[in-house]
């Protein structure tokens, strides 16, 4: 029996997605609201690789999902850690207001 | 239609919808509390997957673990309402032009590539999809990058807590 869905559906969402996170990132200035669109696109990345994996029949992919999810955890402890000690520092999440690395 | 093409219309419109919705919010709780709509509803899509033990994980993990982290962060910091164009409309009307481009073109790469014929066969997910499949994976020939993903976490702990807590005096 074959799936009744054809591929395509799922990596047309999982652009979508990609594309949503794309934008959030460019166009929002709150560091945490940034930092959600970035592990929405970790996740569309992820419904891709499930999306190959299952269709191929081979749980490779889904074991590099569970790494990726491992990733995101990690990358999400640091990086809220960082955001609050960038809060404790200069009192704000507003991205334009954080330019010390600028020149 | 089938039962499955409706839970796949409903799931990837909720998937969809929540993600637009979550960067469009000026409030970051509403945001995130969007965005654990999106992750529970890409765990239904999972589910459809035949990827059950990815789904769960994904709710646990992600909807759980992860999401209960932000929220947290969201309420000790309280950051201000940001208005969605900001001050500078012109530049962000532009970045979502761009988005929008990127997306078209992966639209065409999805539907001009040579690799469009590929027909899932059901019994071969759920096989693929199944705890012990990717147990077997994991704890065999996978073993060091598995063992390399704890050490990862240990040291994301470590780092978390020395980047979060106060200088010493």
């Amino acid at each position: 029996m074959t799936m009744q869905i054809p591929i395509e559906f799922y990596l047309i969402l999982s652009a979508f997605m990609f594309t949503v996170g794309v934008t959030g990132v460019l166009i929002r200035r709150n560091a945490i609201i940034v930092f959600m669109s970035i592990e929405l696109m970790l996740n569309s990345a992820n419904l891709t690789l499930v999306a190959f994996s299952s269709y191929l029949g081979n749980s490779i992919g889904q074991l590099f999902v569970f790494f990726v999810m491992t990733v995101a955890a990690a990358e999400a402890a640091v990086g809220l850690a960082i955001i609050i000690s960038l809060f404790r520092n200069k009192l704000t999440l507003n991205l334009e207001e954080i330019n010390i690395l600028k020149w | 239609m089938s039962l499955e093409i409706i839970l796949f219309i409903l799931f990837a419109a909720v998937a969809a919808a929540s993600s637009v919705i979550m960067i469009t919010r000026s409030d970051a709780v509403i945001a995130a509390l969007f965005l654990i709509l999106n992750f529970a509803s890409l765990a239904g899509l999972y589910l459809l997957l035949n990827a059950q033990f990815i789904a769960v994980s994904q709710v646990i993990v992600y909807a759980g673990a992860i999401m209960v982290l932000f929220l947290f962060v969201i309420m000790l910091l309280r950051p201000e309402k940001e208005k969605i164009l900001g001050n500078k409309p012109f530049i962000k009307i532009m970045a979502i032009v761009v988005a929008a481009l990127v997306f078209i073109q992966i639209d065409y790469m999805i539907f001009f590539s040579k690799s469009n014929n590929i027909t899932g066969q059901t019994a071969a997910s759920v096989k693929a999809g199944t705890v012990e499949s990717i147990g077997r994976e994991l704890f065999t020939n996978y073993i060091i990058p598995f063992e390399a993903a704890g050490f990862l976490l240990l040291a994301a702990t470590i780092g978390a807590l020395v980047l979060a807590k106060k200088k010493f005096e």
